[in-house]
């Protein structure tokens, strides 16, 4: 950091292409170990499992696709990864060490952007640096991040006054802020129109090329998941089973990103998945 | 990737300006003429004879009466002193209302415990803290401002209180994803998420505070605005009677303008 800043602008932006990224805004990326992982909420007539048995490790820098029909519990197991929701049972490691409350190895990307309207969105990005970060280094990370997600001409503009697709790349950027060992994404594309979602999806490949860091992606589009993951966790329901959701299927995704999005082998695991979610691919 | 996607620019379309009403000055201009046409109703059956200088001076003798008591000297105290109690009313009223709608709009203990008291409080009726005031406080000026200060106190607690329940549960979920808890979560998300609901409370409490203090003066004082009221009935001079009513909606809503261009700022700034 301190080495980079003495270089020219021109020169440090080279450098943070070239991967200086994975020295400055990424630190180590961490696994993260499920331990039979379930999760009941309280209800009038007793309690209701959502999740149920869930065990699995997502090694450093791996991109996990988390996916499942809509209400299967695919949000729940994220929150809890982050800390956002201390309610379950089992264990759930991050390098090794239990998650704590909102925990600060973590970032969260919400479905919805969640900017501060009242903000410009440098001001959202640098909500997300970590509590302590000098004001030189913190506004340099956010003009980087910035640059990195194609928001550094609109840094002076309101939430209000940008896209969709433009806040939830100002969300992304806060993410990554806070250079998170583990990145969470619930369905950060899902509201977005369908050209947008392509592009933010190779966005998203071309940060994680960059930061390395392991990522756990919610998701209900299969395409999406097979276009982004390296392994897929399908998410549902044992017919006649115990209630509460379960992994179905850890599906290993083949092929180097980024994966040509109408191939035969992959077209044959997209039938395999939709089949999974319960929905006759032959038919479509 | 940036030139796909356009800066959306959501703002309204500026209403097509149609005509007068299409700039500020001629929306005032239209706005006064209403009161103007009551003016010269009022000229005119005070002209014809309709009613007694007693029931309705004309309009030519209240502007003289003003004129008299301007040039005497008094009316400029009257006026001071009744803006200077409301003005230290009202802050002290805002003050209070800001930090005990603060807590109890942040914490469950406090709102729990204290919630049922204020809704008593708040249930008084102005009238009825007079007598309890002037036997602990006197007739002074302590006794004013604490009445002024209770009526300024309930609009702005309300607004923040409840503003406080109602911020958006998902920015304060971000806030606490991202590291902030306690006062830096306060001062990051929650208090700028209300800063327009703060705003329209000043304006009500601004509005409760003239209101409370003609309550105040009316009952016992030797000068201010209120005062002028119950002297001239006393004296049977309507004229300075209505002179009296017609300052106090003159600087009531050129206060409330001035607050109201506040809140437009920080809506726009807030939101």
């Amino acid at each position: 950091m301190t080495a980079l800043a003495e270089l020219s602008p021109a020169a440090r932006a080279a450098a943070s292409v070239r991967g200086a990224a994975t020295t400055s805004d990424a630190p180590e990326s961490l696994a993260v170990e499920f331990h039979d992982v379930g999760r009941a909420f309280p209800t009038a007539d007793g309690p209701r499992t959502v999740l149920r048995d869930i065990t699995l490790t997502v090694e450093p820098g791996e991109v996990l696709a988390i996916l499942g029909a809509s209400g299967c519990g695919k949000s729940t197991l994220l929150r809890a990864a982050g800390g956002l929701d201390t309610g379950n049972s089992g264990e759930i490691l991050i390098g090794g060490e239990p998650v704590t409350t909102y925990d600060p190895r973590t970032a969260v990307g919400f479905q919805e952007p969640r900017l501060m309207p009242w903000r410009t969105l440098h001001q959202n990005v640098a909500l997300g640096l970590p509590h302590g970060t000098g004001r030189t280094e913190g506004r340099e990370r956010v003009d980087r991040l910035l640059e990195l997600v194609g928001l550094d001409a609109h840094a002076g503009h309101r939430p209000r006054e940008v896209s969709g697709g433009m806040a939830q790349r100002t969300s992304l950027a806060r993410a990554l802020a806070r250079r998170p060992g583990v990145l969470l994404l619930d369905e950060p594309f899902g509201a977005l129109d369908a050209l947008t979602r392509l592009k933010m999806q190779d966005l998203l490949l071309d940060i994680h090329a960059r930061t390395a860091t392991t990522i756990l992606l919610v998701t209900h589009d299969v395409d999406e998941a097979l276009q982004l993951a390296d392994r897929i966790l399908l998410l549902g329901k044992d017919p006649g089973a115990d209630p509460g959701a379960t992994a179905r299927k850890v599906l290993t995704v083949p092929g180097e990103r980024p994966r040509p999005r109408g191939s035969a082998e992959l077209a044959a695991l997209r039938s395999e998945l939709l089949d999974g979610l319960g929905v006759d691919a032959h038919r479509r | 990737m940036s030139t796909a996607e356009r800066t959306v620019t959501p703002r309204l379309p500026a209403r097509r300006a149609r005509g007068i009403l299409g700039t500020g000055a001629g929306r005032a201009a239209v706005g006064l003429l209403v009161p103007l046409l009551l003016v010269a109703l009022w000229w005119a059956v005070t002209e014809a004879g309709v009613f007694s200088p007693v029931q309705l001076p004309s309009p030519a003798s209240v502007v003289q009466a003003g004129v008299q008591l301007a040039v005497d000297g008094p009316l400029w105290h009257h006026i001071a002193i009744s803006v200077q109690r409301v003005l230290i009313g009202f802050a002290i009223g805002g003050v209070l209302g800001l930090l005990v709608g603060s807590v109890l709009g942040l914490s469950r203990w406090a709102d729990a415990l204290l919630s049922p008291l204020t809704g008593a409080i708040r249930a008084v009726p102005s009238l009825a803290w007079v007598p309890l005031l002037i036997l602990w406080m006197g007739i002074g000026e302590d006794s004013k401002i604490t009445l002024i200060a209770i009526g300024a106190f309930f609009p702005i607690f309300t607004n923040v209180y409840s503003a406080l329940k109602h911020v958006d549960p998902h920015l304060v979920e971000a806030g606490r994803a991202f590291g902030y808890h306690g006062l830096r979560l306060l001062r990051t998300v929650q208090l700028p998420a209300v800063i327009p609901s703060v705003f329209s409370g000043l304006r009500l409490a601004l509005a409760q505070a003239w209101l409370f203090l003609v309550a105040a003066e009316l009952i016992a004082s030797s000068m201010g605005l209120g005062f002028l009221l119950t002297d001239s009935q006393n004296n049977g001079r309507t004229d300075r009677l209505i002179l009296a009513i017609v300052l106090l909606a003159v600087i009531g809503k050129v206060t409330d303008a001035v607050l109201g261009l506040v809140e437009r700022w920080a809506v726009r700034r807030w939101s």
